[in-house]
C-alpha cells in the first residue's frame, strides 16, 4: 500500500467513525469470514465485480421483491468511496443493487481500497463519463435518517445501519 | 392601532404561542450546525463563488440548456413536459396517471409540487396521493401547509405528532418516542409506496449533459418512490438545470451544510432515468430481478410559472439562483421566532419568498410578509449562492409603495416628507423613511418635542395613525446636536489643537508625519448628530486622544432609512448626496469614520447600486467603523494609554450589519487590548432592526427576538456586566429589555466618561 492510499484509507475511517458507520478492513482470502461476522441474516446481495471475490451461497444473490423485503441484510458492491466524507457511491444495476442497498435494516457497501478518492470533486469527476452513458449512482453517506419526528431517529425508509466492508489492495488483480 | 394592524399583530402572537417555541429550537439547531460545518470546510469561500458561477452562467444560458436537457432526456427514452404555468403542469400530470390508470401515486418532498398544488389536482380525479417524507406526510395528515423549505413540519413538537397519529390511526399501542413515531410512519408508509402505480419527485438539480435527476434526501424515500413503481414523473423549475454533471460537485459540499447543518445528506441520488434499476412489482413477488424485463417510463415535467419572466427582471433574477437550501430562513432572527406560516408565502418561507411569491404568484402574495425581513443582511454571508436577499426584499417592498395609492393625509405629508416616492407610500413607511426630517424638526423644537411625544394622547394618536408602538419609548432628541458641540468647540482648528498633544508626546511633529499625519471626517449619521449626541462626542474624543484631528461637516442622512422602508429612489438621492458632501474630503485624503454600523453597511454595501463605481469603491476603501478604525490606530502605533482603560467586565452585543460586514472581532479586541473583559452576544439580530420594533403589528415579534438576548446578558455570568452594543437600535432594545443602560463601545473608551 502506497503512502497516499494510506493517507487516504486512514482520512476514510475518520470520516466513517465520525458518521458512528463500523467498516472492517478485510484482505480478499478473509472475505467471507469477515462478512460472515458482519452480515445478519436473512441476507440478500447483488454480484460482486471484483475478480478474486464473490458473495457466498447463503447470501441470496437473485433476489425478489418478497425476499428482498424480509431480508435483513443487504450487499452491494461500491464503485468507489469518497475520503472527506465517508461516502460509498452505489451504482444502480439491473440485478437490483440500488433496491438491495436500500430495504434492508443493514446494508453492507463492499469497497475496494484502491477505489477510494479524496474528495467530493474528484467522485463526480469520475461520475460524470458514466451518468452521461445512461447510468444512475447513489453517492450514500451513513444510514437513511431523520428528524421530523421531534428528534433524530437513524432508519427512516432505508436502512438504520451501514457497515462498510474494505477491501485490502494486497495482491488482487483488478476486476475490470 | 389601525384594523390591519391589530390583525397582523394578533396573527403574529397567535403563531408565537402555537408554533414559536418548536420553531426556534428546530431553526436555532440548523443554524448552529451550519455554523460548525462550513467552519470546517476550508474552501467555503471559494466553493460559494464557484456555485454563484454556475448558477450565474446557467440561468444565462436557459433556452440553450432547456433544448439541450430535452435532446438528452429524449436520446434516453424519457419525455419532457415544459410547462406554462401550474395549470398545464398538472394537466400534464393527470394525463399520465390517467394513461397509467393510476389509483396511487407516491410523492418525495418537493416545493415546487407545492407550488403546482399537484396533490389536489390529481385527488380531483380520484388518484389517491401519499406524501412519503416524514415530515410532509405529517402535514398531510395534519392538513397543514410547509413552514420551513426543508424540514416542512419544523413548527410541530413531537408530541403534538403522537397526538395527531393517535388520534388519526388509533394505534394499539399509543405511540410516543420519535422512534415509534419513525416506525410507524416508514411502515404505513412502504405499504403505499409497494402499492403505488407513479413515484413523483423533485429534482435539486438537473444536468443537461446526460439527463441526470439529483435529488438531495436524506430518509430514503426518494429513493424508492423513484425506482419502486415503474413510471417516475419528476417535476422541477426551469431553473434547476445545470450545464453538466460536474458542476453539481461544489453543490454537493455546500447544500448539506447550508441547509441542517450535515457536512453531507445521507443520500445524494444521480438518476439517469429512465433507470436501470429492476421495478420492485409486488404483484409478481417471486420473480427475481434480474428476470425482469421492465419497459419503465419517466416523464420530466419542467415549470415555467414565471420564471423565465422573472429571468428579465433585472432584481428578481438572483433568484433564480436559489437552491432552496433554507439558510436564510435558519439565520434570520424573525423567522427565528414566527418561522414560515408567518415568514412565508403561499409555498414558499424566509426571506427568499420574496423573490420567489413575487415571481411565481405576484406581489400580492409577497407583500403579506415582506416587511418581516428587516433588512439585517445576517443571510446575506450564509446563502451558498450569494444571492442578496435583502436587497430582493428592498426591491419588492419598492413596488409594492408604488402600488399603493391611498393619497392620505398627502397634502401634509409631503411637506413634511420631501422624498423622492410616489404618493403610494404608506404613512408608517414613510414617517421611518425621513426619519432625518423629522429628526431635525425634534431636535430644534426639543425639549418640546421629547415632551410631546411622551403625552398619552400623541403615542395614541400615533400609534392609530402611523403605527408607532406606544409601548417604545421614543427617541429623545437633543437641542444641540453634535455639530452644532463641535462647532461650539473651536470646529475643526480646535481638533487639530487637541489631537496634537498626543502626537507631541509621541515625539513630536517628525513621529506624527511618519503616521500620516491622519484626518477624519467623523460622518455624523442622523441618530450621532440628533439623539446620541453622547457617542459622537466620545468619538472626536477618542479620535483626538490617538493624535487623530476631526471634522464633522453636515452630510445628508446615508439612506438607510428610506431604504429599509423600500423608498429606493430616496435612498439613491441620498447616496449622490453624501458623496458629494465628501467628495472634497476624499480628494484632501482624508478617512471617513462611521459610528452608526447600518450606515456603514449603506456604504460598503448598498452604494454599489447608487453610485457609479469609481465613487462606489473610494468610498468604500477609504471609510471605517469607528473601532476598526481605533484598532487600526492602536496597530500603527497609537498609545492605548491615553484612552479610557480599565478592568471592567462587559457584556458586548455587535450589531447585524456589523457582523455580516466582518467587523465586530475589532471592537472586541479594543476592549481587551485597553483591558476589558469581554463577553459577546451570539444571537443573530437584537430584533429591533432599526424602525422594525417601533411598529405596533410588530412589537411583540420584536421582544420576542429580543427576549433571546436579553436572556444571554441576564445569565449569571453576564447579568452584572456593563452591556455595551454598538447599534442605536440595539443599544434602544437592550435599554428597553434589561432595564440596564447599555453604552456604546466609543463611550467606554472616551477619556472624558468617569468609572462606571
Ligand atoms: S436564498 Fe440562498 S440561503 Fe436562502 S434558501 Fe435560497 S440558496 Fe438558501
Amino acid at each position: 500500500m502506497s503512502v497516499e492510499t494510506g493517507a487516504i484509507v486512514e482520512r476514510f475511517e475518520t470520516s466513517l467513525a465520525e458518521l458512528d458507520v463500523a467498516v472492517t478492513r478485510t484482505r480478499p482470502t478473509a472475505f467471507e469470514s469477515t462478512l460472515e461476522e458482519v452480515v445478519r441474516e436473512p441476507a440478500v446481495g447483488t454480484p460482486l465485480p471484483f475478480e478474486s471475490i464473490s458473495l457466498p451461497a447463503w447470501v441470496d444473490v437473485r433476489p425478489t421483491p418478497a425476499t428482498l423485503e424480509s431480508a435483513a441484510t443487504g450487499v452491494t458492491a461500491a464503485s468507489f468511496g469518497i475520503a472527506d466524507y465517508g461516502s460509498v457511491v452505489l451504482p444502480s444495476t439491473p440485478e437490483g443493487a440500488e433496491q438491495v442497498s436500500l430495504f434492508s435494516e443493514l446494508h453492507v457497501p463492499v469497497l475496494r481500497e484502491r477505489d477510494l478518492v479524496a474528495d467530493v470533486p474528484t467522485a463526480i469527476d469520475r461520475l460524470g463519463p458514466r451518468l452521461r452513458d445512461g447510468e444512475s449512482a447513489i453517492v450514500a453517506t451513513g444510514p437513511s435518517a431523520t428528524a421530523d419526528m421531534g428528534a433524530l431517529v437513524r432508519g427512516a425508509h432505508g436502512p438504520e445501519a451501514v457497515h462498510v466492508i474494505l477491501l485490502e489492495d494486497g495482491e488482487v488483480s483488478d476486476g475490470e | 392601532m389601525s384594523e390591519a394592524r391589530e390583525e397582523k399583530a394578533a396573527s403574529i402572537r397567535h403563531l408565537l404561542e402555537t408554533e414559536g417555541d418548536a420553531v426556534a429550537e428546530n431553526t436555532q439547531g440548523f443554524n448552529q450546525g451550519r455554523y460548525e460545518s462550513v467552519a470546517e470546510l476550508e474552501e467555503y469561500e471559494a466553493l460559494k463563488d464557484e456555485a454563484r458561477a454556475i448558477k450565474e452562467d446557467a440561468i444565462e444560458r436557459l433556452p440553450e440548456l432547456i433544448d439541450e436537457l430535452t435532446e438528452t432526456v429524449e436520446a434516453n427514452g424519457g419525455t419532457v413536459y415544459l410547462a406554462d404555468d401550474a395549470a398545464d403542469a398538472n394537466r400534464y400530470v393527470r394525463e399520465v396517471a390517467a394513461e397509467k390508470e393510476a389509483d396511487c401515486l407516491v410523492k418525495s418532498k418537493s416545493m415546487t409540487s407545492e407550488e403546482l398544488e399537484v396533490n389536489e389536482a390529481l385527488e380531483a380525479d380520484g388518484v389517491e396521493v401519499i406524501e412519503t417524507d416524514l415530515g410532509e406526510w405529517v402535514l398531510q395528515v395534519a392538513e397543514e401547509a410547509p413552514s420551513h423549505l426543508i424540514a416542512p413540519a419544523i413548527h410541530k413538537s413531537r408530541e403534538e405528532i403522537a397526538r395527531l397519529f393517535n388520534a388519526q390511526f388509533d394505534p394499539d399501542e399509543p405511540l410516543e418516542t420519535a422512534e415509534e413515531l419513525t416506525t410507524f410512519a416508514r411502515e404505513w408508509l412502504g405499504e403505499h409506496i409497494r402499492d403505488a402505480d407513479v413515484g413523483m419527485t423533485g429534482a435539486n438539480f438537473i444536468t443537461a449533459d446526460s439527463g441526470t435527476i439529483v435529488l438531495v434526501t436524506s430518509e430514503g424515500n426518494a429513493r424508492k418512490t423513484a425506482v419502486v413503481p415503474d413510471t417516475h414523473v419528476a417535476v422541477a423549475g426551469v431553473e434547476k438545470i445545470v450545464p453538466s454533471v460536474e458542476d453539481v460537485a461544489p453543490f454537493v459540499e455546500l447544500i448539506g451544510r447550508s441547509g441542517t447543518g450535515q457536512d453531507i445528506t445521507s443520500y445524494v441520488s444521480f438518476l439517469t432515468p429512465p433507470v436501470e434499476s429492476p421495478v420492485v412489482d409486488f404483484d409478481e413477488p417471486d420473480v427475481p430481478f434480474d428476470e425482469r424485463d421492465d419497459d419503465r417510463e419517466f416523464h420530466l415535467v419542467l415549470i415555467d410559472n414565471g420564471r423565465l419572466a422573472m429571468r428579465e427582471d433585472e432584481h428578481l433574477r438572483e433568484t433564480l439562483y436559489c437552491i432552496r437550501c433554507s439558510a436564510c430562513a435558519n439565520s434570520c432572527a424573525n423567522f427565528q421566532s414566527v418561522g414560515g406560516h408567518a415568514f412565508g408565502g403561499e409555498t414558499y418561507t424566509g426571506g427568499i419568498a420574496t423573490g420567489w411569491e413575487a415571481g411565481v404568484y405576484g406581489y400580492d402574495s409577497a407583500a403579506e410578509f415582506n416587511d418581516l425581513c428587516t433588512g439585517c443582511s445576517r443571510c446575506v454571508n450564509q446563502c451558498p449562492v450569494k444571492i442578496d436577499i435583502p436587497w430582493i426584499n428592498t426591491v419588492v417592498r419598492d413596488r409594492l409603495n408604488r402600488e399603493g395609492d391611498d393619497g392620505q393625509f398627502e397634502f401634509v405629508y409631503d411637506e413634511l416628507v420631501p422624498d423622492e416616492e410616489p404618493g403610494g407610500v404608506d404613512l408608517q413607511k414613510r414617517l421611518f423613511g425621513n426619519f432625518e426630517t423629522l429628526a431635525k424638526l425634534g431636535s430644534a423644537t426639543a425639549p418640546l418635542s421629547n415632551w410631546l411625544a411622551t403625552l398619552g394622547p400623541v403615542r395614541r394618536g400615533l400609534e392609530r395613525v402611523v403605527g408607532v408602538d406606544a409601548g417604545r419609548p421614543l427617541p429623545s432628541f437633543e437641542r444641540e446636536t453634535l455639530r452644532d458641540w463641535f462647532e461650539r468647540r473651536g470646529g475643526h482648528a480646535a481638533s487639530r489643537e487637541r489631537a496634537a498633544e498626543p502626537r507631541a508626546g509621541r515625539g513630536g511633529h517628525a513621529a506624527s508625519k511618519e503616521r500620516g499625519d491622519r484626518e477624519v471626517v467623523l460622518y455624523p449619521d442622523v441618530y450621532t448628530n440628533y439623539v446620541d449626541v453622547a457617542r459622537g462626542k466620545a468619538a472626536v474624543r477618542v479620535l483626538e486622544a490617538l493624535g487623530v484631528d476631526v471634522h464633522v461637516p453636515a452630510v445628508p442622512e446615508s439612506g438607510r432609512a428610506p431604504l429599509s422602508q423600500g423608498m429606493v429612489a430616496t435612498a439613491d438621492e441620498r447616496a449622490s448626496g453624501v458623496y458629494a458632501a465628501l467628495a472634497e474630503h476624499l480628494d484632501a485624503g482624508r478617512d471617513v469614520v462611521v459610528i452608526e454600523p447600518s450606515d456603514l453597511a449603506m456604504l460598503h454595501r448598498e452604494y454599489e447600486r447608487f453610485l457609479p463605481d469609481a465613487s462606489y469603491e473610494r468610498l468604500r476603501e477609504n471609510s471605517y467603523e469607528a473601532l476598526e478604525y481605533v484598532y487600526g490606530l492602536l496597530e500603527n502605533g497609537a498609545d492605548p494609554d491615553a484612552l479610557r482603560t480599565g478592568d471592567e467586565e462587559i457584556a458586548y452585543h455587535s450589531h447585524c450589519q456589523q457582523r455580516t460586514l466582518g467587523l465586530a472581532p475589532y471592537t472586541r479586541s479594543v476592549l481587551e487590548h485597553c483591558g476589558y473583559d469581554v463577553v459577546e452576544s451570539d444571537v443573530e439580530c437584537c430584533g429591533m432592526a432599526g424602525s422594525f420594533g417601533y411598529k405596533s403589528e410588530y412589537y411583540e415579534l420584536s421582544m420576542d427576538v429580543g427576549e433571546r438576548l436579553a436572556d444571554q446578558f441576564t445569565a449569571p455570568e453576564t447579568k452584572d456586566r456593563v452591556v455595551v452594543a454598538t447599534g442605536t437600535s440595539c443599544g434602544d432594545q437592550l435599554d428597553d429589555l434589561l432595564r440596564r443602560d447599555s453604552r456604546h463601545p466609543l463611550e467606554v473608551l472616551d477619556p472624558a466618561t468617569p468609572a462606571y
